[in-house]
């Protein structure tokens, strides 16, 4: 479970300080949890706080029990995170070493076993075809699902995805909300995409650093319409 | 778009002989190239070479693709030592470079960046005891390959926007947008490898 008390996240000191975040205090046992709020709402920085990417200036995150503070690489190892811009995730030449990227220090898994683990998750992001091809031609839609694989690959238990269809098409965002949806995993959802929220159980409107509304999806997106109005 | 060496799938020798046999030759090479200082002797060295991607199964086109960004280079230096120091000592210094991109350029078109990855963190695996971590240059080495791809589609994209608006004779117009994009891309990419475990 994911747990956000007391929370203030400033960034910049003195004259330049800026709160993006205030006071938010939340638990987040539900499988599918969407955060929505217009740009600079402090929804990416929430997103960044759960994994440990961003240490908050006040309060504490843990993440089944494991505070980011302390044990921010444990934490990493239990949540995984996508970006906005796959290209900006994408580490490594081709398709199958990008996704074999994460599993590169577990000394529990012989060579063999990588090598079935990421031919797996390639075939189940249909990706297998593209497998020894270089990442930076793929498509968006496929960057976008070879960002998704490279992280799942790992297990983790929570995934966050932060704005991840901002950048496709209507189909590719089809395709990785299908993915999505299909995820044994915690999944915490930042989106500006409201049609994507509607399955999800529960949904977090932030609005200038502040958690405005918290609930199910019709009434937190007839909340966030009507502060955007 | 480059395709300056990547990898290119295959099961030829030159793809299957061994990623650290591989950075060996072209080790060898480097070193060898110092003892050069006749024309025929690059001569052989190309020809040696072009075998290499023969039997590699590359075609002519990819060889040249490795060979045109130093074309200036190349230019350059030549027409600086056929002045100084005669036609045949520019023929040797421009061929010897020549030959160590091509050879380069072998080598990581036919051997996956993780198996160069691999081969080197063996290879530096003593320096452990020193407090180096070959692990980390290895990513180094990893990210500086995909680095040249990132990169030069950065260029092709500011190029395309000076366009757009007109701006082809300004340089500063081409590097000041290249250089602020590289260097956001490099904290973004910061920012990934943390999220990735890279610190792990």
């Amino acid at each position: 479970m994911i747990e956000v008390s007391g929370v203030t996240h400033v960034y910049g000191e003195g004259t330049q300080a800026r709160t993006v975040l205030q006071d938010v205090d939340v638990q987040l046992p539900e499988r599918r949890v969407a955060v929505v709020g217009a740009n600079g709402s402090g929804k990416s920085t929430f997103a960044r706080l759960v994994n440990g990417l961003v240490l908050p200036t006040r309060g504490t995150v843990t993440v089944d029990g494991l505070d980011t503070r302390k044990d921010g690489r444990a934490v990493r190892r239990t949540v995984g995170f996508c970006f906005t811009n796959p290209d900006a995730q994408i580490v490594m030449p081709t398709v199958r070493e990008d996704i074999a990227f994460g599993l590169r220090r577990r000394r529990d898994l012989s060579k063999a076993e990588v090598a079935a683990r990421v031919d797996e998750v390639l075939r189940r992001f249909e990706l297998a075809d593209h497998a020894d091809h270089p990442a930076h031609l793929l498509s968006g839609g496929q960057k976008q699902l070879l960002a998704l694989a490279s992280v799942l690959v790992t297990e983790p238990s929570v995934l966050v995805l932060d704005e991840p269809t901002t950048l496709l098409d209507l189909r590719n965002t089809h395709r990785v909300a299908g993915f999505v949806q299909s995820l044994d995993q915690q999944v915490v959802l930042v989106t500006h995409d409201l049609d994507l929220v509607d399955s999800f159980d529960r949904v977090l409107v932030f609005d200038e650093g502040r958690l405005v509304h918290d609930g199910r999806p019709s009434e937190a997106v007839a909340h966030y319409r009507a502060l955007m109005r | 778009m480059s395709s300056l060496g990547l990898y290119r799938p295959g099961t030829s020798l030159a793809h299957r002989l061994p990623a650290g046999l591989k950075l060996l030759v072209l080790l060898a090479a480097g070193v060898g190239s110092v003892f050069v200082d006749r024309p025929w002797q690059v001569a052989a060295a190309l020809v040696v070479v072009g075998l290499g991607y023969v039997v590699a199964g590359l075609s002519l086109g990819v060889l040249l693709r490795q060979a045109r960004p130093l074309a200036w280079v190349l230019l350059l230096v030549g027409a600086f030592h056929v002045v100084v120091n005669g036609w045949e000592r520019a023929v040797v210094v421009t061929g010897v470079i020549l030959v160590l991109v091509l050879l380069a350029g072998l080598v990581t078109l036919t051997s996956r960046t993780s198996d160069l990855v691999d081969a080197l963190v063996r290879v530096l695996g003593p320096l452990r005891r020193f407090g180096v971590d070959p692990a980390r240059i290895g990513l180094l080495l990893a990210l500086g390959i995909r680095s040249v791809f990132v990169v030069a589609q950065f260029a092709q994209e500011v190029r395309d926007a000076q366009r757009a608006r007109g701006l082809t004779a300004s340089p500063r117009a081409y590097a000041v947008p290249l250089i602020i994009r590289s260097l956001r891309h490099a904290d973004e990419l910061g920012e990934a490898l943390v999220a990735r475990g890279a610190d792990d």
